[in-house]
């Protein structure tokens, strides 16, 4: 991964994008699948919990909460 | 195990739910089923709901492009139930019947590649059918309140305090009323047992033994549980709770722990062997362990009762008309003190027994809804009602047989729980305790409830015998019998940490499949206990109290 990358982790608060690509394996891998998260997949960054972390991510019209570390193997996209 | 029910062909028809508020998200979950069976039908739930959100959805077009029937209802109100019914029979009979839309999947597609066709269809479907999607501005508004520093964690802290001051406040009359109410219904008894000229050893075990703890679980533990859980029931039909894990989370990361733990911890107070079982909600086996072994950190609906009686009886100036406040705030403390010790532990078995970093957390956290007052007090009401009735049934009548055999066989000249209870005496006095109150833990390893009627009626059996109509009576009782605020002091704290009871850790065993963490789930919160107890009671002695 490319630290200037875009990921799931650096999305500001109120951004969208879209899934390039997920770099978690197992799992994670699944896990985020069973929620809908693929390659394409438009997200946007809600809100932060008031640590900063996890923030909250609207996907696929349900709101998510994702820890920073596992957020940031999901690379994003500005462009589909 | 769903998945493959339904690809076994065994069921006449499946009955895909969705959240109409939802849509998308709920039809990649339906699209895969209607790929591994061909008689599915779509219910749109909560439509009510989501129309007040604004949704708007073609289901004529849905039922369309998917080849389903598609059912929009409103089950907690019961609306449209019939015609889903009535849809399901006439499916499983045969009629009407249509393939369903199948999404392509190539063979050779790996996890990743079919995850995505059914995203893809999903979104798709979505675009067409849904013409508006719900308004979420009420929703983000609210959760960006909620899940902010401030005002975000004084909120939490507001409920919690609201929440108790409300429960002790309004379990005090009919806790009163109630023990009145027995206390005559058990003279009575006693007169009539005489009448009937019965053995004064069956009486005695029958009304002083069996009706006494039965009828004091009855009147202490039924009216702040019949308080507290319905209000607590509506926080969580608010979906609230899942906001409480979101902005915890990080302190349980720290803690080396899932976040979900919070959860788990919010259902100990119903039950620890029901937040036990919650666990599953937690991914890992590590964290799951974890939330498991610290669960009992949590006061459960055995010894909340019996804390906010101590607290009333020691703390608040005079139990009648001191203020309620103080109480709530003391209660609102000692639940603090479980919660820091829950974060503790789990940190402490983080680096030694469970090593491990914090894995992975993902929390959905649901739209928040109006709550349904009506219904969920009654059914949360009823609930309450028949656990705190069963288990005063189940264990406290036994128990109140048992101990009272206990209080009246007489070995040499002390009965035996005297015997056991100056057994333990030195040992408990260490501790700030006493004998009585030890022994009654012991005994009440069945069932938290009656640790507080066994320590009454170990002082009674003792000897200074006095009405107990009231919480004061009991008060004046547990004085004359040496207690001070410090044995008070040490009581509440071994009564929020000490082994969990029987049921929690046959629950422990069965969900970790182990006796050695079973046992560790009894070692450590009983360790706890003793270590807290003997370190306050040393403490308040320096200070001479």
């Amino acid at each position: 991964m490319n630290t200037h990358d875009l990921t799931l982790a650096s999305l500001p608060a109120g951004e969208s994008a879209y899934v390039l690509r997920i770099e978690s394996e197992g799992a994670m891998l699944r896990r985020f699948t069973d929620i809908g998260l693929v390659p394409g997949t438009r997200v946007r960054c809600e809100y932060a919990a008031p640590s900063g972390d996890p923030r909250a991510y609207l996907i696929h019209g349900a709101v998510i909460a994702v820890r920073a570390r596992d957020a940031r193997e999901v690379i994003l996209s500005k462009t589909i | 195990m769903a998945a493959e029910y339904i690809k076994s062909g065994a069921a006449d028809v499946t009955v895909v739910v969705c959240d109409a508020a939802c849509l998308e998200r709920n039809l990649i979950l339906a699209l895969q089923i209607m790929n591994a069976s061909d008689s599915v039908i779509l219910c749109l739930n909560i439509i009510d709901e989501a129309k007040k959100k604004g949704v708007d959805i073609d289901v004529f077009r849905l039922s369309e492009l998917l080849c389903v029937p598609v059912v929009a209802c409103s089950a907690g109100y019961g609306r449209g139930l019939e015609a889903l019914m009535n849809e399901a029979a006439r499916r499983a009979s045969g009629g009407g019947f249509v393939p369903p839309l199948k999404v392509p999947v190539s063979p050779g597609a790996s996890f990743e590649e079919e995850a995505a066709a059914y995203v893809n269809a999903a979104e798709r479907i979505a675009r067409e059918c849904v013409k508006r999607g719900a308004d979420t501005s009420r929703d983000r508004r609210a959760d960006r309140m909620l899940a902010s520093r401030v005002p975000g964690y004084p909120i939490m802290a507001l409920f919690l305090i609201l929440i108790l001051w409300i429960t002790i406040t309004g379990a005090n009359v009919p806790s009163e009323l109630l023990s009145s109410l027995f206390s005559a219904l058990g003279e009575h008894l006693h007169a009539l047992s005489r009448a009937a000229a019965l053995p004064e050893m069956l009486s005695g075990a029958l009304i002083d033994g069996v009706y006494r703890v039965l009828t004091w679980v009855v009147a202490v533990m039924l009216p702040p549980m019949a308080i507290f859980f319905p209000l607590f029931a509506l926080l969580e039909d608010l979906g609230y709770l899942p906001r409480i894990a979101f902005c915890l989370d990080s302190v349980f990361r720290r803690a080396c722990a899932c976040g979900k733990q919070s959860l788990t911890m919010c259902m100990g107070f119903g039950c620890n062997a029901v937040g036990v079982s919650g666990c599953r909600i937690i991914d890992s086996e590590r964290e799951r362990l974890i939330a498991m072994i610290t669960n009992s950190f949590v006061p459960c609906n055995g010894r909340f009762p019996s804390l906010i009686a101590i607290i009333t009886m020691f703390f608040a100036g005079s139990a009648v008309t001191g203020g309620t406040l103080v109480p709530a705030l003391i209660l609102a403390g000692v639940i603090l003190l479980g919660v820091l010790l829950t974060l503790l532990v789990s940190r402490l078995l983080s680096v030694t027994c469970l090593r491990g970093v914090p894995s992975s957390f993902i929390l959905e956290l649901p739209p928040y809804r109006m709550p349904r007052v009506g219904r969920v007090i009654m059914e949360s009401l009823k609930d309450r009602i028949i656990f705190v009735l069963g288990r005063a049934a189940s264990v406290a009548a036994p128990a109140g047989l048992v101990i009272w055999l206990l209080a009246n066989v007489c070995v040499g000249d002390k009965s035996l729980f005297l015997h056991c209870a100056a057994f333990l005496d030195p040992f408990a006095r260490l501790c700030g305790l006493d004998g009585v109150i030890l022994i009654a833990f012991i005994l009440g390893f069945p069932a938290n409830e009656i640790v507080f009627p066994l320590i009454v009626m170990g002082y009674m059996a003792s000897g200074s015998v006095c009405a107990i109509e009231s919480l004061s009576g009991v008060r004046e009782l547990l004085l004359a019998n040496g207690w001070s605020v410090s044995t008070a002091i040490c009581t509440l704290l071994f009564t929020l940490v000490h082994w969990p009871c029987s049921t929690t850790l046959l629950t422990i065993k069965k969900e970790s499949g182990s006796p050695g963490w079973t046992a560790l789930s009894m070692l450590v919160p009983a360790a706890c206990g003793f270590v807290l107890c003997f370190a306050a009671a040393n403490i308040m002695r320096l200070f001479g109290l």
